[in-house]
């Protein structure tokens, strides 16, 4: 009772209804209902700051966190596919020990700290959508997918499809993000990732993520634009690297804030995307 | 009376590093903070309203709504305070009012407007949505240089402008100095604003009484001077305001001073509520408008001689004390003012302070207070004299140091520098720290084309402020015609109760320092006990404790004033036992010996008696007393050191009681790719007197490096030029952590102050003032004499690094402009073709109902007449929902080819301004529109949402001219809706 008095007394956000589904199907049927008004209660890591600063006022909470099916990682045809209930830590785990996607392991010490990762998932930052989020990077550096699941119906969005812009989604109000997609790596390619922060765990100022293969070479980009930038370069090192990267970085319309100016943002392309690709070429 | 006081034997455990006694309850949630301790169960709970502009009128407010709502008791409003409270006294002669909300007049981003009271935080906090502000907008000045000029709007019109203090101080001979001087080095720069983040943030609990008191409990932690700052404020005396601190404070750094004007402001909601009144600040609210260090400006010269050796100095330092003159400033100031020359003997000073109000959180007490603005520019000036004199940096420390045979000295502005050996610490600093092979770590690197640098700083750290100091901000004869102010009072009582056991009671106000340890070994000593057989009484109540004007947890004062009066209580009470056991010991007072909770005479150890026997005795038979002793085991010290004089009529002021020393090395790498710096190495060396506990000295200096760090590499609250706030969340006002902090390299030596009683003096702060600097000088070699030195700023963040080191940027030809540099306004320009006839498209922007589909998240628009709108707007932006009340008009148009709107939008979350131009052309398949926007955003939205808020503005007006275009041609869903509807009708009929 006591300690009911005092949460009461310190609850910041406006009034929300709490709801914790029990399947995929209720959270669909309550979205259908509830829209743009309700929210997915994943890991919190984000929607609890602005809870709390009201700069979201939903009228219902639907927790997903204990949603058995959600809660699943498969590996089946070249693909992991993570459930909307696994946390980072969860998948961190996961490539750590079995190196099945390189790039990914490269940038979960990056992702906040471990404390945010216990909580964090998967899906919750690829639906947030933040421009400097390292795993919506990664999920469009490897060309993975993105699935949706609404009262209506289910679709599958590439990656490059479903980030629109700033924290911004092809997701619909009745949809949800159900699980992720991401390629195992291939045996042939290598993958690389690096970023700048101010301080270790903070979103990047700009982060880079490269597969290079005999075939192609791609780098993505995040910080630096309004959504994750994926681009196919025409070449692993030299003159012609620069150039593209010179290309690019013109492209990406960096801008200025407190941290840091579009200047640095564009020389941290250069900088680090020519290192980490003739790293992964050499 | 205290003779007997020179007898005592070595310490035992003073100087000894002995774990915190306090851990063990903060390490297992035993702490008791200000927010943990019980309240009357009729307590309510306050939120503030606070104000998105950073300068703007108040027309009205309306409570009406927030007032309906369930469990609201009251809303404070300026005319209330206006009514019960005068405004603050200020240091100054001005006439400007600052009250504890805001009354006419809002003149920073979260200046407080209102305050809501609710039966809990949960429902005043829904109020606060519901009040109604009606702002008329005035320009912001944010730049303390601008802010003095002419045409820079004024935040306080009756002053007539921003400059509210203006003082010049001539010492010696300076003009003279600077004529003759073979070589003048000048440098002009900056301190950042910035804090230092207590993880608690203020709490108050205030209640108005029925006989008019007023009862708070607060974590304020001084300095009481303010107590009587809000006595006058409240209209009641200093009686009828009783403050209460309790045991544990969750980090102050000066901080905590700044509550000060929340207690009258929850004091007053308390009467007008007629109930006890609870608030706790949260994050956003702190960083937003709790407090800062004050930013300065300072333009320094010195005249220096062939061998480096500095003859005169010259100083013009304006401060940005943001919107209102908070007591204690301008002691940012006068604190240093002493030890302007810092640890040099340059007989030649000039001065000119002045004191600028800027549309900011007012500035007040940050760990360092007024030392990393004056070291920043005088540290700074010692390397550009080794530079451009090419002179080994350490030769031009040696040559201008003040000698050890020289102390106490009285340096140029009046300091009294008590004692020291900078030489000696600057020798123990460069071998602890083995600059030798730093150098050559730097040989190496450079030999690699790598950035490596070496930088240096030597302050001094003063502790004990003299009372006396904030009136040299006044000429002498207004200083004259006020009486003088001097001194630093300082009370504590040590007593024992009925068993023979010791209680030390103190008004330090202790925020995590180890007062309880520290204290408990000093007194120990003075009995001969162990210290765990102490009890330290660290709560304060100003109703039932000692306390004075001094008193509070600031200037370093502990180890020196706050220790040192406790030991001089301990001592006359030890001495009044030694009588009473002579008579029983029958040998004389001088005699007896306090060791091992045992008392005998010197000349019989064997015939002892028990402490707790002795010293209880008195309390049980006062009429076996010696004649001569009154009865009572309790006594009260009240310290003051003598050197603390007012300001002479020559303006020569010793501003504290004890002056320590830092002399720091610091060893940087700078990647060249991307603009980070490694601190490599960085040694600190101390004098700060007599240690008490070398462990808790260590503790405070990793706590002042680790800010120092902080506001070297990556602190600063950030404005845009129109006063909006960008530093509203952890995310976006950096915080070093323990992985960004190295382990410094920490020297000690110890030359005691013959000053205080102790020989101790203040360590706290050293390295908040060298720290900063001392990385800067090691950033500016690294970078070598390519960059200018006045590019070396602060915070050195790797974006700052590589603005100056990369090579130019060639944009290429088809590169859209950067949009305008101008801080604060989102503006964009483009050009959109639209499949619709020019008629549609401007038929549109006229058509209400058109309208309110072409505006994103329009759920509302009613037209006012003479193309004037009101909409209610609500933008979502991912998860981030902002609503709007908006008012649109038509202020300009010339029909068919150009429309110009403009409008600003209110709501919970923040403002916008803005206005744009629409041109319409006719082309080939419909019309082109070509359109320029721009707005300003403040408030809320803009202090936690800063990283993202340009690309978002940018996406939903790109959203604004697809509708357009979209329902200029009739596509959209309502039209699709209407044609459908039209087609079921069609075949029903």
């Amino acid at each position: 009772m006591d300690q009911a008095r005092v949460s009461k007394e310190n609850m910041k956000p406006a009034a929300f209804d709490y709801i914790r589904a029990d399947s995929s199907e209720e959270v669909v049927e309550l979205l259908g209902e509830f829209g743009d008004d309700g929210r997915i209660l994943a890991g919190g890591q984000s929607l609890i700051a602005a809870l709390n600063m009201r700069l979201t006022q939903p009228r219902v909470l639907i927790d997903i966190s204990r949603i058995n099916d959600l809660s699943k990682i498969r590996v089946s045809g070249g693909i992991l596919a993570i459930g909307a209930a696994v946390t980072q830590a969860a998948v961190e785990a996961i490539v750590r020990n079995q190196n099945d996607i390189p790039m990914l392991s490269q940038a979960f010490p990056h992702l906040g700290h471990f404390q945010t990762r216990n909580r964090g998932t998967v899906c919750g930052s690829i639906a947030h959508a933040d421009p400097s989020a390292e795993l919506p990077l990664c999920l469009a550096t490897l060309g993975g997918a993105v699935n949706l699941r609404s009262r209506r119906r289910r679709r599958s969005l590439p990656a490059k499809d479903f980030f629109q812009g700033v924290l911004t989604t092809a997701r619909e109000a009745d949809e949800f993000v159900e699980s992720v997609q991401f390629p195992l790596a291939d045996k042939r390619t290598r993958y690389g990732f690096c970023e700048v922060s101010m301080r270790h765990g903070d979103f990047a100022i700009a982060a880079l993520a490269a597969s290079v293969s005999s075939k192609s070479v791609r780098l993505g980009v995040g910080g630096v634009s309004d959504r994750p930038w994926v681009e196919d370069l025409p070449a692993v090192s030299g003159i012609d690297l620069d150039a593209a990267l010179e290309d690019l970085v013109w492209k990406l319309g960096a801008q200025d804030d407190q941290h840091a100016s579009a200047r640095y943002r564009r020389h941290l392309v250069r900088e680090l995307g020519r290192k980490l690709v003739t790293g992964l070429a050499s | 009376m205290n003779d007997l006081t020179t007898s005592v034997k070595p310490a035992v455990w003073v100087g000894q590093a002995l774990e915190r006694h306090e851990d063990a309850a903060l390490l297992t949630g035993a702490g008791r903070y200000a927010d943990d301790l019980g309240t009357h169960p009729s307590t309510l709970h306050a939120a503030f309203l606070r104000s998105p502009h950073a300068h703007a009128r108040i027309k009205s407010i309306d409570t009406s709504r927030a007032l309906a709502l369930a469990g609201v008791r009251t809303v404070m409003v300026g005319s209330d305070v206006r009514k019960w409270a005068n405004p603050f006294v200020v240091g100054v002669k001005q006439p400007m009012e600052h009250w504890c909300i805001a009354v006419d007049k809002v003149r920073y981003v979260g200046e407080p407007v209102a305050v809501v009271v609710a039966q809990s935080r949960y429902i005043a906090e829904d109020a606060l949505d519901l009040v109604n502000v009606e702002y008329e907008h005035i320009n912001a000045i944010v730049d303390v240089e601008a802010a003095i000029g002419a045409n820079a709007p004024i935040l306080h019109e009756a002053v007539g402008s921003n400059v509210v203090s203006d003082r010049q101080f001539v010492y010696g001979e300076p003009d003279t100095a600077f004529a003759s001087a073979p070589h003048r080095v000048h440098l002009k720069v900056h301190y950042p604003r910035n804090s230092c983040t207590p993880i608690e943030t203020y709490v108050v609990v205030a209640e108005h009484g029925s006989d008019g008191n007023y009862d708070v409990l607060s974590n304020f932690m001084g300095p009481f001077s303010l107590h009587a700052v809000m006595s006058l404020a409240l209209k009641v005396p200093a009686s009828k305001l009783r403050l209460r601190m309790p045991r544990d404070g969750g980090g102050s750094f000066g901080v905590k001073q700044g509550v000060f004007p929340y207690i009258v402001a929850l004091c007053l909601a308390s009467r007008k509520a007629g109930a006890p009144v609870k608030w706790v600040e949260d994050r956003l609210e702190h960083l937003v408008a709790a407090t800062s260090s004050t930013g300065r400006a300072t333009d320094i010269e010195a005249a220096v001689d062939n061998d480096g050796r500095i003859v005169a100095l010259s100083c013009d330092q304006l401060d940005d004390c943001g919107a209102y003159l908070r007591a204690p400033e301008p002691a940012t100031f006068y604190r240093m003012h002493g030890c302007l020359t810092g640890a040099y003997r340059i007989p030649n000073l000039k001065v000119r302070n002045r004191v600028v109000l800027t549309n900011k959180t007012p500035a007040g007490l940050v760990r360092g207070f007024g030392g990393p603005q004056v070291y920043f520019a005088l540290e700074r000036l010692i390397q550009r004299i080794a530079v451009e004199l090419e002179l080994e940096p350490l030769d031009v420390y040696r040559r201008n140091f003040i000698q050890a045979t020289d102390f106490p000295y009285r340096a140029t502005a009046g300091a009294l520098i008590d004692s020291g050996d900078y030489h000696a610490t600057l020798d123990l600093a460069a071998e602890r720290g083995d600059l030798a092979e730093l150098l050559r770590r730097r040989d190496a690197a450079r030999a690699d084309g790598r950035l490596y640098g070496i930088g240096f700083a030597a302050i001094v750290e003063p502790s004990i402020s003299n009372m006396g100091y904030i009136t040299t901000v006044m000429t002498p004869e207004a200083r004259a015609k006020a009486g003088p102010k001097n001194g630093a009072i300082t009370s504590a009582t040590v007593s024992i109760d009925l068993l023979g056991a010791i209680t030390v009671n103190v008004a330090s106000v202790p925020h995590g320092q180890g007062h309880i340890t520290a204290l408990s070994q000093v007194v120990a000593d003075v009995y001969g006990l162990h210290p765990r057989d102490i009890t330290v009484d660290v709560e304060l109540d100003t109703l039932k404790d000692a306390w004075s004007v001094a008193e509070g947890n600031y200037s370093s004062r502990f180890a020196g004033a706050v220790a040192g009066t406790a030991y001089l209580a301990a001592c006359r009470l030890r001495d009044k036992l030694a009588r009473i056991a002579a008579a029983q010991l029958k040998c004389d007072a001088n005699d007896v010996v306090f060791s091992d909770g045992k008392v005998f005479a010197s000349a019989a150890p064997e015939q002892s008696v028990t402490f707790a026997r002795l010293a209880s005795g008195p309390h049980w038979a006062p009429a076996l007393l010696p004649e001569d002793t009154a009865p009572g085991l309790r006594e009260t010290a009240i310290w003051t050191p003598p050197q603390l004089e007012a300001p002479d009529e020559n303006d020569r002021i010793n501003t504290s009681a004890a002056y320590g020393f830092v002399f720091d090395i610091c060893a940087v790498e700078v990647d060249c790719n991307t603009g980070q710096v490694r601190i490599d190495r960085y040694v600190t060396a101390h004098d700060a007197g007599t240690l008490l506990n070398p462990a808790l000295a260590d503790g405070q200096i990793r706590g002042g490096f680790a800010q120092g760090v902080g506001a070297a590499l990556m602190e600063e609250f950030a404005y845009h030029s129109d006063g909006s706030f960008a530093s509203g969340t952890f995310a976006d006002y950096l915080v070093p952590t323990a992985v960004e902090i190295p382990e410094p390299v920490i020297a000690h030596m110890e030359t005691p102050s013959p000053f205080t009683p102790l020989g101790a003096k203040g360590i706290g702060e050293g390295n908040n003032m060298s720290t900063p600097v001392c990385i800067a000088n090691a950033i500016a070699d690294a970078l070598g004499s390519d960059v200018d030195p006045h590019d070396i700023v602060l915070p050195m963040t790797p974006s700052r690094v590589i603005e100056l080191i990369a090579p130019v940027e060639r944009p290429p030809a088809d590169c859209t402009p950067a949009l305008p540099a101008d801080g604060e306004r989102f503006a964009t320009s483009g050009s959109v073709d639209i499949a619709a006839p020019l008629e549609a498209v401007y038929r549109v922007l006229h058509d209400p109902r058109a309208l309110a589909l072409v505006i994103p998240g329009c759920h509302q628009l009613d037209a006012l007449g003479d193309d004037r709108y009101v909409a209610d707007v609500t933008l979502s932006v991912g998860l981030v929902k902002i609503g709007f009340r908006v008012e649109m008009s038509i202020v300009d148009e010339e029909p068919m080819r150009r429309i110009r709107f403009s409008g600003k939008g209110n709501g919970v979350l923040g403002t916008a301004e803005g206005n744009g131009r629409v041109s319409l052309s006719q082309i080939e398949n419909g019309t082109r529109v070509d359109y320029t926007y721009s707005f300003s955003l403040s408030g809320k939205i803009v202090a936690v949402g800063a990283r993202m808020i340009k690309s978002a503005t940018g996406m939903v007006l790109k959203q604004l001219f697809q509708r357009l275009g979209r329902v200029a041609s009739g596509q959209t869903a309502v039209a699709g809706l209407w044609q459908w509807i039209k087609h079921v009708f069609r075949k029903r009929t």
